[in-house]
């Protein structure tokens, strides 16, 4: 029943570390810009472990949620970069660190 | 097994974009980066049988989003520090990596339209099953997506609303 080619150990690898850099990624910078990229880049390969499943046994349940997380990046993105204007504007700066407290 | 060789490829290149997107100092150079990044996963897409998902990679994650990106480091207004910055972009040392890579992806897609066959696996996920689902058992997803977009724009608008009245 493997309708797929390329072993589906692979794929996943490749996701672990697409998803292992992204949240390196995350910890290392404290630029809000990249934080952001980041997040993109964890949910795309999340979204490429569901595809490389749904391939696997030839359904379509992978790429439904493939949109799903597709949408959920999509309004994700749409507040954060929302946030990232505030922040700019409150602190002068993108640094988050300066962003540590709830009533700045 | 030509496909798995194309798609060790496509892996590559995905992994050192998303490096050295992760790296770079410049939100600029990190988003092409990033952009060549999620080419090699709509790549990857198609040579497992999503031609639909590689379709909607390309369309919304690296058109809408990562535009979305560039416009809000656009309206950051960078000043003559940006300009400089614009002038640095046009050395060749800035744009030679995201090129290359960019160019060894559509190599492969020349490769891949040129055998008409086709290097894709024998069973292919088409959009109509997609659709069929989507509005089949999985209605209800699509209602609570609808619900977070709406989400999405009411917050964003609120945000940028009061960006816009307080800089004037």
């Amino acid at each position: 029943m493997d309708g797929l080619n390329i072993p589906l150990n692979h794929i996943l690898l490749v996701s672990t570390l697409l998803f292992s850099i992204g949240l390196l990624g995350l910890m290392i910078r404290r630029n809000i810009i990249f934080i952001l990229m980041s997040l993109e880049v964890m949910l795309n390969a999340a979204a490429l472990a569901f595809v490389a499943a749904g391939a696997h046994w030839g359904q379509p349940d992978g790429q439904i949620v493939f949109m799903l997380i597709l949408s959920v990046a999509a309004a994700e993105v749409a507040v954060g970069l929302g946030l990232v204007l505030q922040v700019q504007r409150r602190f002068k700066t993108l640094d988050m660190d300066s962003a540590d407290r709830m009533r700045g | 097994m030509l496909e798995i060789i194309l798609f060790y490829i496509a892996a590559s290149i995905a992994l050192i974009a998303t490096v050295l997107a992760m790296t770079r100092a410049n939100a600029i150079h990190a988003l092409i980066y990033l952009i060549v990044s999620l080419l090699a996963v709509a790549v990857i897409f198609f040579l497992i049988g999503a031609p639909f998902a590689a379709a909607l990679e390309i369309v919304i994650y690296a058109g809408a989003i990562m535009v979305l990106f560039v416009f809000v480091i656009m309206m950051l207004n960078l000043g003559e520090e940006g300009d400089a910055r614009e002038r640095g972009l046009l050395q060749p040392k800035i744009w030679a990596g995201p090129t290359l890579l960019s160019l060894m992806l559509f190599a492969e897609l020349l490769y891949m339209i040129s055998t008409i066959e086709g290097p894709v696996s024998m069973q292919v996920v088409t959009a109509k099953d997609v659709g069929l689902a989507l509005f089949g058992p999985y209605v209800l997803a699509v209602e609570i997506a609808a619900m977070l977009l709406l989400a999405g724009l009411v917050g964003s608008y609120h945000l940028g609303r009061r960006y816009l009245e307080r800089e004037v």
